[in-house]
C-alpha cells in the first residue's frame, strides 16, 4: 500500500467524519490553537517590531533575541512548560508563541525600515504626529513585508500545533500520534494530510488579505 | 519676513554644517540658497521648519522666535517639497495632495475639491487624480509635490532641489510654472539648488554658501553676475556669466532701423535707397519673409528671389538683450529682426548697435550698484570690474 491509499481509506473512512475525535472537530481544535497562539505572537511581535522599525533603535538587541528564540527546540520547550505549570493549554502556547514571535517581530521592524525614507521626511515636514506617520504612511506601505511574516509565522504554528496532542489535547496531531501509538499509518498519513491542506488554506486567507489590505498604489498593479 | 540670525548648526559628530549665517528672507518673493555640495543649504533650510534645531542662534517669522511655536503648527504653517517628491505610494495623487488639509481637519469632500483645483493649478490634467504615484512620470510627481505643499495655502514653501531629478527639458518647464504659479500666489518661497543657473533665473535674492556653510554673497540674480563678491563667488557662476548677466537688460532701449526693411513688391528706387547690403523682405502683412543681397535686384517681386533665412526674430521689451544678441549672432547677415506681438517687423538691429546697447547698460548698471553699495547693500563690488563694465 502506498501513501495514496493510505490517503484514500483515511478520508473514505465515514467514521473518521463525526464525534469527537471526528476530522471537523479535530480541525477545529487545530484552526483554534493556531489562532491563539498566532494572535498572542502578533500582539507582541507587531508592536515591539513597528516601533523598532520606526525609530530605528534596538535593532541589534532584537536581532540577537530573536535568533537565540529561533535555536530553542518546541518540543523542548513544551516539556519544559509542562513539567514546570502542568498540563494545560498554557503550556502549549508557550512553545507556539516563542516560535511564531521571531518571524513577525524580525519582518516587521525590518518592513518599516526598508521603507522610502523620503516620504516619511516629507509627512514629518508637512507636520504630521510620529503614529500617523507610523500608521498612515510607513506600515500601508510596509504592509505586504509584515504580512508575510505573519504568514510564515502562521505556517509554522500550524505545523507544530499538532504538538498539543503529547499532553493530552486535541487538534490535528492527535492523528499523528494515536497513529504512530496504535501502528495505525492510516491514521497517520490522514493527520499529516490535514496538517498540509490547513497550511495551504493559511496561505489562500494569507493571500486574500493581501489583496484586500495591501494598497494597489503599493501592489504597483 | 523670516529672519536668521547668526545661526550655527554642529551636528553631534562635530560637523559644522551652517556657521554663523545670518540672512533676511522677504516676503512674498523666492529666496534661494545655492552652493557646492555639502555647504549646508538643506540644513539650513530645515532649520527653517525645525526639522533641524540649530545649535546656536535663532530664526524669527514675523518676529517671533520660531522655538516658541509648536512644532506642528509651524510645520503646517510651511509647504515643504523635497528632491523626489516623496509622495505617499499607497494614496492616490488626489488623496496625496489633500493630506494636509485632512491633518487640518477639513472634510472628505472639501478637501478633494481642494486637491482638484490645486492640480490644475499646477498644470497636472485632473484625469490623472485618481492614479497612483508610480502611475506618473518624475516630472508629474513632482508637480505633485508641488500642489500637495500648497494644499493648506501656506504661507512659506521650502523646496530642496525638487527640480533636480527629472531631465532639462522637463525641469525648465517645472521653473516656468513655478515662476507662474509664483506670479498668482505670491509665497514666500526658500528655495534650495546647487544649480546656479537654476538660481539666477527662480531667484528674486540668492544667498551663495561656501563650504563649512558660510555666506558667501547675498544679492539679486544681477547684481551677482555683475559684482561677485570674490573668486569663490566668481568660480562658481562660471565662465559665461557675462553673457548671461544680459538676460537682466530690456531690448527695448535698442535702436531699431527700418532702412533695409522692405516689402516683396518694392520697386528698384526704394531698393537703391537701402544704405545696407542686405533686405529684410517681409509679405504684404510685415511678417518677415527673409534675407536678400541689396545689389543686383531689379525690384517688382522679392519674394520670387531665393532669400536667406531671417532665423529667430525677437520682441523688443518681452525679451531681453540677451536674447536679441543671440538672435544677431544666428542671422546670417549679423542682424536681428525685431517683431511685435503680432510677428510684424518693427526694425532690425545690427550686432554693432546691440554691443553699444550693452556698453551702455552696463555703464549704468554700475552707476547704480555704486549708489546702492552706500545704501546698506550687502555686496562688495569688485575692483577690477573692467572686463565687464566700463
Ligand atoms: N545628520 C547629520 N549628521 C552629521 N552630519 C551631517 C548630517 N546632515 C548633514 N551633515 C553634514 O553637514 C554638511 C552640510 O550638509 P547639507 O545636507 O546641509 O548640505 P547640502 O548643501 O544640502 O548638500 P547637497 O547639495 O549635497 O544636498 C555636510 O558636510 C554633511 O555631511
Ligand atoms: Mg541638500
Amino acid at each position: 500500500m502506498n501513501v495514496l491509499n493510505f490517503v484514500n481509506a483515511f478520508f473514505s473512512d465515514s467514521a473518521h467524519w463525526h464525534g469527537y475525535d471526528g476530522i471537523p472537530q479535530r480541525f477545529w481544535e487545530h484552526v483554534q490553537y493556531s489562532l491563539l497562539a498566532l494572535a498572542v505572537a502578533a500582539a507582541i511581535g507587531l508592536p515591539v517590531g513597528l516601533l523598532t522599525g520606526h525609530t530605528g533603535r534596538g535593532g541589534n538587541a532584537l536581532a540577537l533575541i530573536a535568533n537565540a528564540a529561533r535555536a530553542l527546540p518546541s518540543f523542548g520547550l513544551l516539556v519544559l512548560a509542562v513539567l514546570l505549570i502542568g498540563f494545560g493549554l498554557l503550556p502549549v502556547m508557550i512553545p507556539l508563541v516563542v516560535l511564531a514571535v521571531p518571524p513577525i517581530l524580525v519582518t516587521t521592524y525590518e518592513a518599516v525600515r526598508s521603507v522610502d525614507p523620503s516620504p516619511v521626511d516629507a509627512a514629518r515636514g508637512m507636520g504630521m504626529r510620529e503614529s500617523r506617520i507610523l500608521f498612515q504612511v510607513e506600515l500601508p506601505v510596509a504592509l505586504p513585508l509584515v504580512l508575510s511574516g505573519l504568514r510564515s509565522a502562521a505556517i509554522q504554528i500550524v505545523s507544530t500545533a499538532t504538538i498539543a496532542a503529547y499532553v493530552s489535547l486535541g487538534g490535528l496531531g492527535r492523528y499523528i500520534v494515536d497513529g504512530l501509538y496504535q501502528r495505525d499509518y492510516e491514521k497517520v498519513v490522514g493527520g499529516a494530510t490535514l496538517v498540509a491542506v490547513l497550511a495551504l488554506l493559511t496561505l489562500a486567507v494569507f493571500w486574500a488579505a493581501g489583496r484586500l489590505a495591501v494598497s494597489p498604489g503599493v501592489r504597483r498593479r | 519676513m523670516i529672519r536668521i540670525d547668526s545661526v550655527t548648526k554642529r551636528y553631534p559628530d562635530g560637523t559644522v554644517a551652517v556657521d554663523r549665517l545670518s540672512l533676511e528672507i522677504p516676503d512674498r518673493s523666492i529666496t534661494v540658497l545655492v552652493g557646492p555640495s555639502g555647504c549646508g543649504k538643506t540644513t539650513t533650510l530645515r532649520m527653517i521648519n525645525r526639522m533641524v534645531e540649530p545649535t546656536e542662534g535663532s530664526i524669527l517669522l514675523d518676529g517671533e522666535d520660531i522655538q516658541r511655536r509648536p512644532v506642528t503648527a509651524l510645520r503646517r504653517s510651511m509647504g515643504y517639497v523635497i528632491q523626489n517628491a516623496g509622495l505617499f505610494q499607497h494614496r492616490t495623487i488626489v488623496d496625496n495632495i489633500a493630506t494636509v488639509p485632512r491633518m487640518l481637519g477639513w472634510g472628505k469632500q472639501r478637501a478633494r475639491e481642494r486637491a482638484a483645483e490645486l492640480m490644475q493649478r499646477v498644470g497636472l490634467d485632473t484625469s490623472l487624480a485618481r492614479r497612483y504615484p508610480y502611475q506618473l512620470s518624475g516630472g508629474q510627481q513632482q508637480r505633485v509635490g508641488v500642489a500637495r505643499a500648497l494644499a493648506a495655502d501656506p504661507p512659506v514653501l521650502l523646496m530642496d532641489e525638487p527640480f533636480s531629478a527629472v531631465d532639462p527639458v522637463v525641469r525648465k518647464g517645472l521653473q516656468d510654472e513655478l515662476l507662474r504659479i509664483q506670479e498668482e500666489l505670491g509665497k514666500t518661497i526658500v528655495f534650495v539648488t546647487h544649480d546656479i543657473d537654476e538660481a539666477i533665473k527662480l531667484g528674486t535674492m540668492v544667498a551663495v554658501l561656501r563650504e563649512g556653510g558660510r555666506l558667501a554673497q547675498y544679492a539679486p540674480p544681477a547684481e551677482l553676475l555683475s559684482a561677485p563678491a570674490d573668486g569663490f563667488v566668481e568660480d562658481f557662476l562660471g565662465a559665461d556669466r557675462g553673457i548671461r548677466r544680459l538676460s537682466f537688460f530690456d531690448s527695448a532701449a535698442l535702436e531699431l532701423t527700418t532702412d533695409s526693411v522692405v516689402p516683396a513688391d518694392a520697386t528698384a528706387d526704394r531698393i537703391a535707397a537701402a544704405p545696407d547690403p542686405y533686405l529684410l523682405v517681409t509679405d504684404a502683412d510685415g511678417r518677415p519673409l527673409g534675407w536678400a543681397e541689396r545689389d543686383g535686384q531689379a525690384g517688382g517681386d522679392l519674394a520670387a528671389e531665393r532669400l536667406l533665412p531671417y532665423g529667430r526674430p525677437f520682441v523688443p521689451g518681452a525679451d531681453s538683450l540677451r536674447v536679441a544678441l543671440d538672435c544677431a549672432v544666428l542671422s546670417p547677415t549679423g542682424w536681428a529682426v525685431a517683431v511685435d506681438d503680432g510677428g510684424r517687423v518693427t526694425g532690425v538691429v545690427s550686432q554693432q548697435t546691440i554691443g553699444e546697447a550693452i556698453r551702455a547698460a552696463h555703464t549704468e548698471r554700475a552707476a547704480h550698484t555704486e549708489r546702492s553699495a552706500h545704501t546698506g547693500s550687502r555686496t562688495h563690488p569688485r575692483k577690477d570690474e573692467a572686463g565687464v563694465a566700463e
